[in-house]
């Protein structure tokens, strides 16, 4: 205990808190393990850069305590991108939503996968739009239900680990708001990575998903994620049929390939 | 200061070393015409002087780029023009409201829309001052020569530093694209303090007392940035009083250096009857013709141009309009600038506007004819 008071103490902005969540929220959970993430890959404080987009959890930002930019909805790797090529030996931590990720900031997440740069990004997956009142998203799962789609959603989603993957990022990993220790290691391994990383945290949002989806209040939500997950060894033995509406979880891939901002750096003398 | 021998160079060339001049080092863009030539002197100078040259997935992501790497300490400059001007609003208002330091070159070209990508206009007047939503204020440049490019663009690079305020650069297709000569001055003066890390012990990122440097991020000041309404350590705020406080804090900070901040030159009679107030391109026909109307005609004529567009100058169309009979506003858009001449001249003179917009910039001949019955 005595560490995570420690932690807490540190890389916690207590004097802001309370946070802004509705009760059974996963953000809290996901912020935990992100800070532990943070202490587990050996990261100097004064390094540490935490960008957010808009939206639920990108609130987050406020409530660390590092340098934090709290940026535009889905800008936060452009943000990112250009404070990362000004000052390389920063480490920053991207945390987007789905809808901030994947919908208005799709654009920059398969271009940031693209040019490898050494960015760790933890993108809350929730699958709706909680901050705006639950509007459904790229990642709501086809037929859920959503204020914008009182019907269940028609449009199918992303799945965003091969997004990345296929626009070239080269480390890709996920866990759920109810496996808080696997969420810690990933992000910490997609820190110590070098290069793009993502790791999609799913996250209950009992107020604006669960309620219109009938899934229960928040501990049965993250009894259904812990039920869904599949490690990812797991998942490699059994048949594809079995491994529907299953979440994967763990390191789904990692690659060696060139990191851009070393390159960049060494490509002018100064690497 | 010593004067080295001209250098033949275009406006973006111009507007690209200037920058460089003034420290910037970081520059993020998207490809489009008129201004592609900035990008592409930025691409062929940074990398040797240890800067960071990168081209953007789009607009939005190179305006977002660099205030990223100005919070990282650098100096930074996008430049674009019409439709991508409009898709950097958003991370502009973002960048006047976190009071991050930038400078975002439009070179005009014709709109709306994609218009005439190669056709002069100055039609970005108002979104220059407008474009991005909410009540802010805003400093936008327009240089009427390539020399002027030269230094507006320094001036803006430090006033920005100055200020942790965005300024814009409006040039025209036509300055962008023209060759001239500029004198490069030796020496080192051009260029305001690097910013610094070592702050004193009560350093507040946004200080209600006033203008306070940027910290750069890395440096142990756990500050917030945000895009929200925020106390003074950059915490979000809803709290009406603080609110306030917030939006006047960024106006005053252009109040308070007005001097530096708002940049005419006036050329002509000391009590003209006609005066011509423009700016951009359009004050080299206007120059033509005062040229003949007063140094060879003696006949009582002035120009004011406009090198500062926003915060607009009041006080000296104030001042002008008590002198002369007539102000004639030529500008190369359908009167965006008219309105405001016409506001602070209070009724005290006439105010005519001269107007063209078919992608043609407007000739001594148009203003001479336009001034002929008011010197009769």
């Amino acid at each position: 205990m005595a560490v995570i008071e420690q932690l807490t103490q540190d890389f916690l902005r207590t004097k802001k808190l309370p946070h802004i969540w509705c009760p059974g929220c996963g953000n809290g959970i996901v912020t935990a393990a992100l800070v532990r993430a943070i202490e587990r890959a050996d990261c100097d404080q004064r390094d540490v850069v935490i960008v957010s987009g808009i939206g639920c959890s990108s609130r987050a930002a406020g409530y660390l305590n590092f340098n934090t930019l709290h940026t535009t909805h889905g800008r936060a790797l452009a943000f990112a991108t250009g404070l990362k090529l000004a000052r390389p030996e920063l480490k920053l931590f991207v945390i987007m939503g789905d809808g901030d990720c994947s919908a208005i900031g799709g654009n920059h997440f398969i271009h940031s996968a693209r040019r490898n740069i050494d960015l760790n990004a933890v993108v809350v997956n929730n699958h709706i739009y909680g901050m705006t009142g639950g509007q459904h998203s790229p990642l709501t799962p086809p037929g859920k239900k959503a204020t914008t789609a009182p019907d269940g959603t028609l449009e199918r989603d992303f799945n965003l680990l091969e997004l990345a993957r296929g626009a070239g990022a080269t480390f890709g990993a996920r866990s759920t708001a109810a496996q808080p220790r696997q969420l810690e290691q990933l992000i910490s391994r997609g820190a110590k990575h070098k290069g793009f990383s993502v790791v999609e945290a799913l996250s209950p949002c009992p107020i604006a998903y669960g309620r219109k989806n009938k899934l229960g209040g928040p501990v049965d939500m993250l009894r259904n994620m812990k039920e869904k997950s599949i490690a990812v060894e797991r998942a490699s033995e059994m048949k594809e049929e079995d491994l529907q509406d299953k979440t994967i979880t763990g390191v789904i891939y990692s690659y060696d390939v060139p990191e851009y901002a070393e390159e960049y750096y060494r490509a002018i003398g100064k690497g | 200061m010593p004067e080295t021998k001209p250098v033949l160079m275009q406006g973006n060339e111009a507007c690209a070393e200037g920058a460089i001049r003034a420290g910037v080092r970081f520059y993020a863009g998207y490809p489009i015409t008129p201004s592609t030539e900035i990008a592409e002197k930025m691409a062929a100078r940074l990398p040797g002087l240890g800067g960071v040259f990168i081209q953007m997935e789009d607009e939005i992501a190179s305006m977002a780029a660099v205030i990223g790497a100005s919070i990282g300490g650098m100096r930074t400059l996008t430049a674009t023009s019409g439709p991508g001007f409009s898709l950097k609003q958003e991370n502009i208002g973002y960048a006047i409201m976190a009071e991050i330091p930038c400078v975002v070159v439009n070179v005009q070209r014709m709109g709306p829309s994609t218009g005439v990508p190669t056709a002069p206009s100055q039609g970005d007047v108002m979104q220059a001052r407008w474009g991005t939503h909410g009540d802010h204020p805003i400093i936008v440049f327009s240089p009427a020569s390539v020399y002027e490019t030269y230094y507006l663009t320094i001036a803006a690079v430090n006033l920005s530093q100055k200020l942790r305020q965005p300024v814009i650069l409006l040039l025209d297709e036509v300055i962008g694209h023209m060759r001239e000569k500029v004198f490069i001055p030796e020496g080192s003066k051009l260029m305001v303090e690097k910013s610094s890390d070592k702050v004193p012990a009560d350093w507040k990122p946004y200080d209600e007392k006033g203008l306070t440097p940027l910290v750069p991020f890395g440096f142990g000041h756990y500050y917030h940035v945000t895009g929200l309404f925020h106390d003074q350590y950059g915490f979000p705020t809803g709290e009406p009083s603080q609110v306030e406080r917030a939006l006047d804090r960024i106006h005053e900070k252009l109040d308070k250096y007005r001097d530096e901040v708002v940049l005419t030159n006036y050329i002509g009679h000391k009590e003209p009857r006609v005066v011509i107030v423009t700016y951009g391109c359009t004050v080299r026909s206007a120059r033509a013709v005062v040229k003949k109307a007063y140094w060879q005609n003696r006949q009582p004529v002035g120009l004011l141009s406009l090198q500062t567009l926003w915060p607009f100058p009041a006080k000296e169309i104030e001042a002008l309009a008590r002198q002369a009979d007539v102000i004639i506003v030529p500008e190369m858009n359908m009167g965006q600038i008219f309105g405001e001449v016409e506001r602070y001249a209070r009724g005290e003179a006439e105010v005519i506007s001269l107007n063209r917009y078919d992608g043609e910039m407007i000739s001594p001949d148009q203003i001479s004819e336009k001034m002929g019955r008011w010197l009769s």
